[in-house]
């Protein structure tokens, strides 16, 4: 059986000044993503993470088009299909969960409205049952007394309270898949905790698919089956989250992994040297290298090919090339 | 949200308190409207016994509490010209004034916020650029001209319309259309912002993310969001309107508030001016707070920031 | 950010231009680039302002000898090529009147704007750098002087006073500088949180030196936006007072008082005395507001909304 969603080879440019620049805000991205499972998205901002959903849900902002690729949901291909057909799947069968729970709910629409819109449009619900349904959503994301809590208008909610209004949004048209970009980035530490279970729970009740987008590697290891890291538009490397965790391939994962605050941690915090990349003027080979501490001669002229290191975990980097290793290791002695 | 009204009241209060000083002192200084007022040749004792009459020999702290008295009692004063209360002369004249600014207000939706929707939502388009140009049109013909080659256009050359006066519909349409003109333009530049600001937000992302239908999303959503700041100039256009429509109200010979402050000015009926000026202030400091408090009260985030 | 791209670096953006996306073309990105319109139309006005002695075929103010009044212009029928635009009510040469009324025009768009916006900049500086009482007196006012209706009561001003040109122009400063006040402020406000700003005065710099030194060459950029912004509604500001009588005096050429010649022959359909006059209002207006999009653009991306 085909996986729920399959993204094959996505670019997506930003085009400017008249097509004088371009900008590859995603080359050549893949992942696929089975029915229930859960995926993280990881990279600094501006490696291309929110670009990647924007284009799994053909909502991108103006100058920017899919160049390549393809984006399969279902079995069906999604690229290809007219905005209006488009428009029917989103809400429908995948739900968009955004960052700024203040500022994601229109103020002048009661909860109610703003929750009740997808399963409306989609579920045809009317009525009675549309309230019932409303209440249920509610309940599912843990907001008390709901019934009387779906009147108020957003400004009369917390934070928290409002991103578990926007949970909800995404649960009513029943999605098949959750996109979370950076759902929790706004919150406080606490709600963002709670907020994780409200999400898992989602996740329990309506069996949905979830791409988790973050730069909080916390996060995915409490919330993820799998992750994707992403660095200047590519996924350098993916797998199952435990292996990525316990020996990562590139090092770019391992500098991630290595600046993430542990806890209770006394080790001084280790932060990737240098900026991330200008996607407008990336540099030769491969575009980590400026960066990282193995860099070969290699890696300054040559991009490295994706290697498959187990099955379902891939990385890009000439270091797992040994011919490339060796050759660079008998140069140097 | 009662300590927000408050405070704005105060604001209100204190801004007219200025005003009428303001009004007041630079009317003093401009000049002695006895001497104008005056027959040409006239002896000092009659200037004198004028000046007694209307109470100018006094000091002018006692001028101004009277004026200020009059304020509060409603008459804003007496007429020199027309020897009536002021206030009796501006109501008389209100309903004209009222008729053609409302005419005018409809002109400038009728124009100024469909174009901004379509500029907004067709953003670099040649709707968009249409747009551009009528906006960049109303602020710089000026509405009196504009009144002037409609009369020669209309009146003149086709022979549709009246030149002048008040009747019926026929006669609003042209000072309707040059005084709704600018207007109009500035509520289609406002209409634009206002939208593109609302369709840039998060919360029409989401509503895009719904799956709902792109009129939906537009008519719906961000259509109301980015009408409140609309809806607050018109108001106020609604009001500058009434009281500052000089001279096409000159032109097309419109008996309106306009007129009434245009003969006023140049008869020298210092009373009438101060009275027409000040009590234009008040309804403008008075639609602004009515404004303020409306607006924090469909907008919370107003209250709790400001 | 263009400063960024190197089309001869290692870059990801050396890549075909994709299919869909036209390339731009050269006279627009010159357009974009450069405000040629505006100062196509601007130029030629300012020059015809200066050298309006050299370049008008007759005295402006002085009845043509053996040219009857009200000739058409050359092309009509009974037109002649010696009064190229025809004569007016006294049988003065249009032509020369519109070439020494681009002269009174632009004095007092420039000198107005000028009188404006050194009056709003001191308030905004001085509103915003002390804050306090101060910040309280001078919004205060501000708020009461825009509650004033400006033509109405520049109107007024102008009718007490007398009418001569710099009358005009200190009048109309007087009225329209409140909304750099208001602008002004805002931005001082923020300059004054400003590292370079604080570090001058804990260096002990006396706040009129900072005020001079490091906020006024800051808040430069956003007067000169609002100054292309207020030129245009000087121009016509003087043009309605002009038009009224009460602006530059009788005869002396002033576009706005040319419409008023024209008026009463406007009924018979002697439509170039009203056209030609606005039209060089029109075209003069329009040009600023250009310029002020184009400089709004270009100097301070911040104010766009303005």
């Amino acid at each position: 059986m085909a996986p729920l969603l399959r993204v094959l080879d996505l670019r997506t440019h930003y085009v400017s000044f008249g097509g004088a620049r371009v900008v590859k805000a995603v080359d050549g991205v893949s992942f696929t993503l089975e029915e229930g499972e859960t995926i993280g998205l990881v990279g600094e901002s501006g490696c291309g993470k929110t670009t990647t959903c924007m284009s799994v849900v053909g909502l991108l902002p103006a100058g920017a088009h899919i160049a390549g690729g393809s984006v399969a949901f279902a079995g069906e291909e999604l690229t290809t299909k007219s905005p209006r057909q488009l428009r029917r799947i989103r809400g429908r069968q995948i739900a968009m969960i955004l960052q700024d729970p203040m500022a994601s709910l229109n103020p002048l629409f009661s909860i109610y409205t703003q929750v009740a819109e997808p399963a409306y449009h989609h579920r045809r619900l009317r009525g009675r049952a549309l309230r019932a349904r409303v209440c249920d959503l509610l309940q599912a994301v843990r907001i008390p007394s709901p019934a009387t809590r779906m009147r108020e208008y957003p400004h009369q909610m917390s934070g928290g309270m409002r991103q578990r209004v926007v949970g909800a949004i995404a649960m009513a048209g029943g999605p098949k898949l959750i996109i979370a970009d950076e759902p929790t980035t706004n919150l406080d530490v606490t709600i963002q905790a709670q907020y994780l279970d409200v999400l898992k729970d989602i996740q329990q009740q309506t069996g949905a698919a979830i791409i988790f987008v973050t730069h909080n590697l916390g996060i995915v290891a409490r919330m993820c089956d799998k992750m994707a890291v992403m660095y200047a538009g590519k996924i350098v490397e993916q797998g199952a989250v435990r292996d990525l965790f316990a020996t990562p391939k590139h090092p770019y994962t391992e500098a991630l992994l290595g600046a993430t605050p542990k806890l209770g941690s006394k080790e001084p915090l280790y932060a990737i040297p240098g900026h991330p990349p200008n996607l407008a003027q990336l540099p030769r080979g491969c575009a980590f290298h400026p960066r990282c501490p193995h860099a070969m001669p290699q890696c300054l002229s040559e991009e490295p090919a994706e290697r498959t290191i187990a099955p379902g975990w891939t990385a890009k980097c000439w270091l797992l090339d040994h011919t490339a290793k060796e050759r660079y290791a008998s140069a140097t002695a | 949200m009662g300590q927000f009204i408050i405070r704005r009241t105060l604001y209100a209060v204190i801004t007219l308190f200025i005003l009428s000083l303001t009004i007041f002192v630079v009317i003093r200084l401009t000049g002695d409207p006895v001497t104008y007022m005056a027959e040409p040749g006239a002896q000092p004792a009659d200037l004198a016994r004028i000046r007694s009459e209307w109470g100018l020999d006094r000091p002018w702290p006692v001028q101004y509490a009277a004026f200020v008295r009059n304020v509060f009692t409603g008459k804003l004063g007496t007429s020199f010209n027309y020897e009536m209360p002021v206030s009796t002369l501006y109501f008389q004249r209100l309903p004209n004034s009222l008729e053609l600014a409302l005419a005018a207000s409809l002109i400038s939706f009728l124009i100024g916020i469909p174009a901004g929707l379509i500029s907004a939502v067709r953003v670099n388009s040649w709707w968009d650029n249409a747009g551009k140009i009528v906006a960049l049109l109303g602020l710089s013909i000026p509405g009196f001209w504009l009144g002037l080659v409609l009369i020669l256009i209309f009146s003149v050359w086709l022979g549709w319309l009246p030149t002048s006066g008040q009747g019926d519909w026929r006669h609003l349409v042209m000072p309707s259309l040059a005084l709704g003109w600018y207007f109009a333009a500035s509520l289609l530049r406002l209409t634009r912002s206002s939208m593109l600001e609302v369709m840039r937000s998060e919360y029409i992302k989401l509503a895009r993310l719904k799956g709902l239908p792109g009129f939906l999303v537009i008519a719906k959503h961000a259509f109301k969001n980015a009408l409140i700041p609309v809806l607050t100039l018109a108001g106020i256009n609604l009001v500058i309107m009434i009281n500052v429509a000089v001279i096409i109200e000159v032109i097309f010979a419109w008996p309106g508030i306009g007129r009434l402050l245009y003969e006023g000015i140049f008869q020298r009926d210092f009373p009438l001016v101060q009275g027409v000026v000040m009590l234009a202030g008040i309804m403008i400091v008075g639609v602004n707070l009515l404004l303020d408090i409306l607006y924090a009260y469909i907008d919370p985030r107003i209250r709790l920031t400001k | 950010m263009a400063s960024t791209f190197d089309q001869t670096g290692p870059s990801a953006t050396a890549v075909a231009v994709p299919q869909g996306v036209p390339r731009r073309r050269r006279w627009i990105a010159l357009l974009h680039d450069w405000p040629v319109l505006p100062l196509a139309i601007l130029v030629p006005f300012v020059l015809i302002a200066i050298f309006a002695n050299g370049i008008a075929p007759y005295d402006p103010t002085e009845p043509i000898p053996g040219a009857k009044i009200f000739e058409p212009p050359f092309w009509m029928p009974g037109g002649s090529t010696r009064w190229l635009l025809g004569t007016d009510f006294q049988s003065r040469d249009i032509l020369s009147r519109l070439l020494f009324g681009a002269r009174v025009s632009l004095i007092v768009g420039v000198a107005g704007t000028l009188v404006a916006g050194s009056i709003g900049t001191a308030f905004g500086i001085l509103s915003g750098y002390f804050g306090g009482w101060v910040d309280q007196v001078i919004m205060r006012i501000t708020d009461a002087w825009l509650a004033l209706p400006a033509l109405v009561f520049a109107l007024f001003l102008a009718t007490m006073v007398g009418p001569s040109m710099w009358n005009i122009v200190i009048i109309l400063g007087c009225v329209y500088w409140t909304r750099y006040a208001r602008v002004i402020r805002g931005e001082v406000l923020s300059l004054r949180e400003r590292e370079f700003v604080k570090l001058a005065e804990i260096a002990g710099a006396s706040r009129t030196r900072v005020i001079l030194r490091h906020i006024l060459p800051n808040v430069m950029n956003s007067a000169m936006v609002l100054a292309s912004l207020t030129i245009g509604v000087v121009i016509i500001a003087e043009a309605s007072l002009s038009f009224l009588g009460v602006g530059v005096p009788a005869p002396q050429p002033a576009w706005g008082s040319m419409l008023s010649d024209g008026r009463s022959m406007l009924m018979v359909g002697d439509w170039w005395l009203t056209v030609f006059p606005g039209i060089c209002i029109l075209l003069v207006v329009l040009a600023t507001q250009l310029l002020g999009d184009w400089l709004r653009v270009r100097l301070d991306p911040q104010l766009r909304n303005l």
